[in-house]
Formats: structure tokens, sequence, C-alpha cells
């Protein structure tokens, strides 16, 4: 179990967070769902800890162990497909681009540079840079956008296959679908509305 | 055919009419014709001393430009780093920035021995261009890619390779092409106010003495030859290395 404890984060004289306090389960996905601006992506920003809250605290996991996949891709312009993940794979696990690259299915782009990529594509491998993190808990903001459902559902299954909890924040109906509990949020300040799917323990 | 032509076409028509304003002038002493001034360039090319001459200045103003490049984009880095050296330094490069060459010249000739005189000024001219475009590289480094690094612990040697270097590489690229211009003309003015030994500079100033025009031609021609075989080698690296940065094009 993690638990949010009163997080308050002000940005741009606004107080996005106000005494935010959720507990989310340690295993499986849950999906944050919510209208955009609420403040899903300053809750994953503090999760992941490039944003200080003012107050509160979160318990059961540490910024180092979370992957967080950005709203944008923010793939490097100058390296290859392939690149992108040997920079970001712990060098024991550098063969495991390839892998990664096929769950993606981005087999035969290797060579190719993010800019010859369409929107699916290059939102496939910022998906699966993350994952070659391999850190202990995913956070991922906006996973699917421009992803067909077929393929966000193979990659979903991959993640789930690895064991890796997942937090994502998504509008989409597919992609909340595909999470085991769902919590719908309002905002700003970000607030819990109802939670649904498996009760947390 | 066309490639040829547009190579062909300008040089034959600035002959013509430099040999046209040569006729109408009617004196070598003013305005020298290329006939003459291409005799007096062979004269000079059959001699060893011409060689060595082309070949001093240019190592000595080469090595003035290397220097000037490593320590702008040394500066760079530095003031990048440390905001209070941006703040005493950026005067500091302002100063050099406005300050006439000829100044430059005759002060740092008082100071160091005539022949590191050419190679330091040239230096000084591509500090403040190449410490300019780098700094204004690192600024627009984008801000989303340097807290990615920050979130997928890079760590300080892999955010400089992968993301830093890259991103100031093509304003590097053209503030070395801007200098490279700006250190061959300043070397050479430098050569011919302090008259080094084994110097295109000192022979420039040496036709003054015995009125040879053609000679001041010739030499000019060098150095402009010179300049765009500079040119064309620099530029040739820089686009290798802007290339190697930009991975394998699909």
């Amino acid at each position: 179990m993690i638990r949010i404890e009163d997080l308050s984060v002000a940005f741009g004289g606004k107080q996005v967070l106000d005494g935010f306090s959720l507990e989310l389960p340690d295993t499986g996905v849950t999906a944050l769902s919510g209208p955009s601006g609420c403040g899903k992506t300053t809750l994953l920003r503090v999760l992941s800890g490039l944003q200080r809250p003012e107050s509160g605290r979160v318990l059961g996991l540490a910024p180092e162990e979370t992957a967080l996949l950005f709203q944008e891709n923010r793939l490097l312009p100058w390296r290859t497909v392939e690149q992108q993940l040997t920079d970001v794979l712990p060098r024991p696990r550098r063969d495991e681009a390839a892998r990664l690259l096929a769950l993606a299915g981005l087999t035969g782009e290797q060579e190719h540079l993010p800019a010859a990529l369409s929107g699916g594509m290059a939102r496939r491998l910022a998906l699966v840079r993350a994952l070659a993190l391999g850190r202990r808990y995913l956070l991922l903001d906006e996973p699917f956008t421009g992803v067909d459902a077929p393929r966000a559902e193979a990659l979903m299954a991959a993640v789930r296959a690895a064991g890796t909890p997942v937090l994502l924040a998504a509008h989409e109906r597919h992609t909340l679908s595909l999470a085991d509990t769902v919590v719908y949020l309002d905002g700003p300040p970000l607030k819990v509305l109802q939670i649904r799917g498996k009760p947390l323990q | 055919m066309r490639r040829i032509g547009r190579v062909l076409l300008p040089v034959l028509f600035w002959l013509g009419v430099w040999q046209l304003a040569a006729a109408a002038v009617g004196q070598e002493l003013l305005l020298p014709g290329p006939a003459a001034v291409g005799r007096r360039l062979l004269e000079l090319a059959a001699g060893a001393v011409f060689w060595q001459t082309a070949l001093a200045s240019l190592l000595r103003i080469f090595g003035g430009l290397l220097l000037g490049v490593a320590l702008g984009a040394l500066l760079a880095g530095l003031t990048a780093w440390v905001p209070l050296l941006d703040w005493v330094l950026t005067p500091a490069v302002k100063v050099v920035r406005a300050t006439p060459v000829a100044s430059f010249i005759l002060l740092v000739y008082l100071w160091v021995e005539r022949g590191r005189v050419p190679g330091l000024i040239s230096a000084l001219m591509v500090l403040p261009v190449v410490w300019g475009n780098v700094t204004r590289g690192i600024a627009e480094t984008d801000p989303q890619l340097l807290e990615l690094a920050r979130a997928y612990g890079f760590g300080r040697g892999r955010t400089l390779r992968r993301i830093y270097i890259p991103s100031v590489l093509p304003y590097f690229a053209s503030g070395c092409r801007t200098a490279l211009g700006l250190a061959w003309k300043a070397g050479v003015a430098a050569e011919v106010l302090c008259q080094p030994q084994n110097a295109i500079g000192t022979q420039i100033y040496n036709t003054k003495y015995y009125l040879e025009t053609p000679s001041l031609f010739a030499w000019t021609l060098v150095v402009i030859a010179l300049s765009f075989l500079l040119e064309w080698a620099v530029g040739g690296l820089l686009r290798r290395a802007e290339g190697l940065e930009g991975g394998r094009r699909p």
C-alpha cells in the first residue's frame, strides 16, 4: 500500500494540491481519471520527485523507485530508436533493447531517428523507454495518446506480466477499462470523487 | 555542366572587370592587371620561402583559432554553471567585442614577443564569438529533456554527453564558422603591424616599402585562398561532427 498524506502544491499562484490524501494499491493497474488541468500530472510529478510538495508526504514509495512516462514523449532527437533504450538500460540489461522494441512494435526501426516515427510509434517508444529503466513502480501520464486500442492492450498485458505496479493518468474510456482500479478526480485543487474497481484492502 | 558554370562564370566575369579597370587606370603601381599579379604569384610560388611563409602564417593563426575556440567554449560552460562569473565576464566580453582590433594588436605587441601576437589576436577575436554562441546554445537546451535526464537518473556525465553537447553543437559550429574569417583577417592584420619572421603579413607590409603593388595583390590572393582552404577544412570537420551527433538518417 502506498499512502499519500496531506500533500499541498501551489503552481503559479494556484493551489493545485491542497491537503490531498489517497491510498494506492501496490499491485496491478490503477488509473487516475479527471478533467485536464485538475492536478493529475502534478500528483505524478510529486510521486516521481520532480515536484517538491510544500507539505505532506508519501509513504511506501520513494522517487528513485518510480519510472515516469511524461505526457510528452521527450525522445532525444539526435539518438536512434535503439539508442533511446540503450541510453537508459542498465549495462547488464543492454541486450533487452530488442525485446522492448518488439514489444513496442518497433522492430526494424532501430536505426531511425525519432523524427521519422509516427505519433503512435514515438509514444510506444517513450513507454518502453520508461519500462527499460527497470524501476519498481510505473507512473504513466496519458500513456496511450495516439496508440490504437489493440496495441495499448498488448502493452498493458506485457506490463502486467512483468508484475510492475502501474499508476496512470488517462481520460479515454478505453485506457480506463484496462485498469483494476479507477480513481475519479476533480480539481484544482485535486479531490477524489469516487473510487471504482477492486476495493483497496 | 551547370555547376562548373556556377563557379567559372563569376570568376571570368570579375577577372574581366579587373582587367578592364587595370587597362583604364594604365599604371601597374596603382592597379596591376590579373596577368601581372598572376606572373608575380608564380614567381613567388617557385621559391621555398613562399611556402614556408604561408605555412607559418597558417599554423600561427590556426593555433590562435583553436585556442580561442577552446577558451570560448570552456568559458561558456563556466559562465552557464556559475552565474556570478557570468555577471563579471559578460561586460568584459562586450568590451573586447567593441575594441578596435588595431588597439589590441599594438597593446599585445607591448606584452609578448612579435611572433606570438597574431595567434593571440586571433584567439581574442574568436573567443567572444564562440563564447556567445555556446552560451546561447546552453540557454536554449530543452528544459523538458533536462528534466527527463533528472527523472531517469542520467547523472552529470550522461546529461552532458547525451543532452547538452548535441544541443549546443549546431550553435558551436555556427560560431566556429563565423570565428574562422575573423581569426584569419585579424591574424594577418596583426602580422602586418608586428612583422614577425615568416609571415604573410610581413610580406604584405614590405610591398609598401618597395611599392610592389603586384606583390601586394599576390599575397592578398594567398590570404584569400588560405582562408577558403581553412573554411573548407573546418567546415568539413564540423559537418562530420554534426552528422555523427544526428545519428544515421533513415
